[in-house]
């Protein structure tokens, strides 16, 4: 029995051009109370910050406390 | 990361604090002070630098006794009303004593606390007869705090496990078997005590959204410490007794009214009328807001319009910078502005949490719980109407008497048996090909719950949700399926969730009376003083189901009198009562 692949719009998003995961940083990964986000080496071989699983609280530390301002949290799209 | 892997680690301490919230961080700093020896582990699914319910601070305490608003007997009595009289008073009276030395404890952490121009206390009125509600103006730092404190007591810190069975021997707690939820290793920790600060069952009802996510409660709040305690024997208590909040709709935060009312906002139907006295949550205010929403003068907003702009202004301050900070980009998405429009709101799905209610881990004052060396604090735990502050005042007396007890024992001796029987049950959904994923499971579970469960209850509707639980049960049990490490979390999640919905159920359906309002309101049955003025107790049984019995409350501390016992019951409007024109 195959799983379905379903799309959905997460509301976490990262701008790749500030994410500095490609200099070690995990930030955003490390202090996510849902652990939502993982580190993934784009086509170009640069490293970034994205959401993994679409289970998000809206809480915030990932944009708070993400040193360059590249997280931002979005409301679900079936929320907001 | 997240690849399943093969292992098992053994440590061992003197005690192991699970959940690194409120009450966790300072029952282990409490305990670490009291005997600077003792091997002390906090221990987190999450991270504990942003875990819990207060990962984004929190914008007051909501019930600070501090001399000179309030008095520990008045607080107690307040609580024992606001309870429906099912109280045992000297766990609610030792918080309402030693709360002030907390907040004194806070303040010298960094954490500021509103002061007038005298230098004294803000304190507020929100609730139904006394004053206790103290604002925060930078509460977004607690975590912060907290987490500097850790680190200076070398409180040993382990992050990214989460605990899924205590282990217990020679009649009493033994230690805890945890899961790595990136790796799927499993940790063993013996240790001599053991602290439960995990939180509310926050995944149990299903928001109105239909996001599985977007509950009232932190989301990763599932309810690990009710399904823990259940399965190591110790007592639960009123879990009858639900956890429903006024929320802002869709949102499914809190408005804030205790930030908005002492402030001229309050709580309004269509009409922009008020219909309750007072907009402390209660069983008895919910049933007023269900009973709007229901008769036609819906839906219930919270009314700020008619406030000044700088009234405002410092309401959205507060408000969009701590606790649900996004709370200020959901209003401007729906183009609200609280100068306008007035805030729609709902009320919640519904979830175990004594910080609003009366349920959850049997508890005494010293935070024990019915097992010897397990203790509980915080939301989890019983002590009504706990709140941040009780988190952390109740954490604290976990640690202290848990650094006594530790003294005088050793380990306590475990069957093996039951690390391999956990770890076999832990792992199945890792050793099939196909299956049902853990999300499947818990939408399920939680739709059920919404259907059947919430109330208004009815008798007929409950024992439906118990025969489909079951069969979720059976659907879990052998055919529930994950691919890597964070799913086996969320699968292990789904099976506390499914515990707490049949522990909600069984509870439920022993109360043949209504109480606490809307919280346990059964359609079938009045409120019964002669046969239900008790704590209703919720055991696992010899079968493997729940087990129930009543317990006495004990003798108040603080006698109520005849013509205060129903104050929380005069709230709407035009409704006499001579306490709410104190």
């Amino acid at each position: 029995m195959p799983l379905a692949q379903t799309a959905t719009t997460v509301p976490v998003v990262v701008n790749d051009d500030l994410c500095i995961a490609d200099k070690g940083c995990t930030v955003c990964v490390d202090v996510c109370p849902l652990d939502v986000l993982r580190i993934v080496e784009k086509d170009n071989g640069k490293k970034t910050a994205y959401m993994k699983y679409d289970e998000c609280w809206y809480c915030m530390p990932c944009e708070a406390d993400c040193p360059t301002d590249a997280v931002t949290v979005n409301l679900p799209y079936l929320l907001k | 990361m997240d690849e399943i892997l093969d292992g098992l680690t053994q440590i061992d301490c003197d005690i192991l604090v699970i959940g690194g919230g409120t009450a966790g961080p300072m029952a282990a700093l409490k305990a670490k002070r009291k005997n600077p020896e003792a091997n002390v582990v906090l221990l987190d699914k999450a991270n504990v630098k942003r875990s819990g319910a207060i990962s984004m601070g929190m914008d007051g305490l909501n019930n600070s006794v501090i001399p000179g608003y309030a008095t520990p007997e008045q607080y107690t009595k307040e609580i024992t009303i606001a309870n429906d009289g099912i109280c045992d008073q000297a766990a609610v009276y030792r918080y309402a004593q030693e709360c002030y030395g907390i907040i004194q404890e806070l303040d010298s952490f960094g954490i500021r606390f509103q002061k007038d121009q005298n230098g004294e206390y803000d304190v507020k009125k929100v609730h139904h007869i006394g004053t206790y509600v103290l604002p925060m103006p930078n509460g977004d730092t607690v975590k912060k705090a907290l987490y500097r404190q850790l680190r200076k007591a070398r409180i040993n810190i382990i992050n990214r496990f989460m605990a899924t069975r205590l282990l217990t021997g020679e009649g009493r707690v033994a230690g805890a078997i945890c899961v790595n939820t990136r790796s799927a290793e499993f940790l063993v920790v013996r240790a001599k005590a053991v602290i439960m600060g995990l939180g509310a069952a926050g995944r149990l009802g299903l928001p109105t959204s239909g996001y599985l996510y977007g509950t009232y409660e932190n989301a990763s709040n599932s309810g690990e410490g009710y399904a823990m305690a259940y399965h190591a024997g110790a007592g639960l208590a009123n879990l009858e007794c639900y956890q429903i909040n006024p929320l802002i709709k869709d949102y499914n935060g809190p408005a804030c009214a205790y930030v908005a009312g002492p402030m001229g906002g309050y709580t309004a139907n269509a009409s922009g009328e008020r219909f309750i006295e007072c907009d402390y949550w209660s069983g008895q205010m919910m049933q007023e807001f269900y009973d709007e929403l229901q008769g036609g003068k819906g839906p219930v907003y919270l009314k700020l319009n008619h406030l000044a702009e700088e009234t405002i202004s410092e309401i959205e301050r507060v408000l969009h910078i701590v606790e649900r900070p996004t709370r200020g980009h959901f209003h401007e998405g729906r183009g609200t502005d609280y100068r306008k429009q007035m805030i729609e709101m709902h009320i919640s799905e519904i979830g175990f949490c004594s910080g609003h209610s009366a349920s959850g881990v049997f508890v005494d004052e010293h935070a024990r719980t019915t097992i010897p060396g397990l203790y509980a604090a915080g939301d989890m735990a019983n002590v009504p109407h706990n709140y941040m502050l009780g988190a952390f005042t109740n954490g604290a007396f976990a640690g202290l008497d848990a650094a006594d007890f530790v003294a005088n024992v050793d380990f306590a001796a475990f069957d093996k048996g039951e690390v391999d029987a956990e770890r076999a049950r832990v792992m199945a959904p890792t050793k099939r090909d196909d299956g049902v994923p853990p999300n499947q499971i818990e939408y399920k579970t939680r739709r059920l719950v919404n259907d059947y469960l919430q109330p208004p209850k009815v008798t007929a509707k409950m024992e439906l949700a118990q025969q489909r639980f079951e069969e979720v049960r059976d659907d879990m049990q052998h055919g529930m399926y994950v691919r890597d490490a964070h799913e086996l979390m969320r699968a292990l999640e789904a099976s506390t969730i499914l515990d707490c919905a049949e522990m909600a159920a069984a509870a439920s359906m022993y109360r043949t009376e209504s109480r606490w309002g809307l919280y346990h309101n059964r359609v079938e049955y009045e409120r019964d003083d002669e046969n239900w003025f008790c704590h209703t107790m919720l055991t696992k049984g010899e079968d493997g189901k729940p087990a129930h019995e009543k317990q006495d409350v004990k003798p108040y501390i603080v006698e109520i009198a005849e013509d205060e016992k129903d104050a929380y019951y005069k709230q709407r409007v035009g409704a006499t009562s001579s306490v709410a024109a104190e």
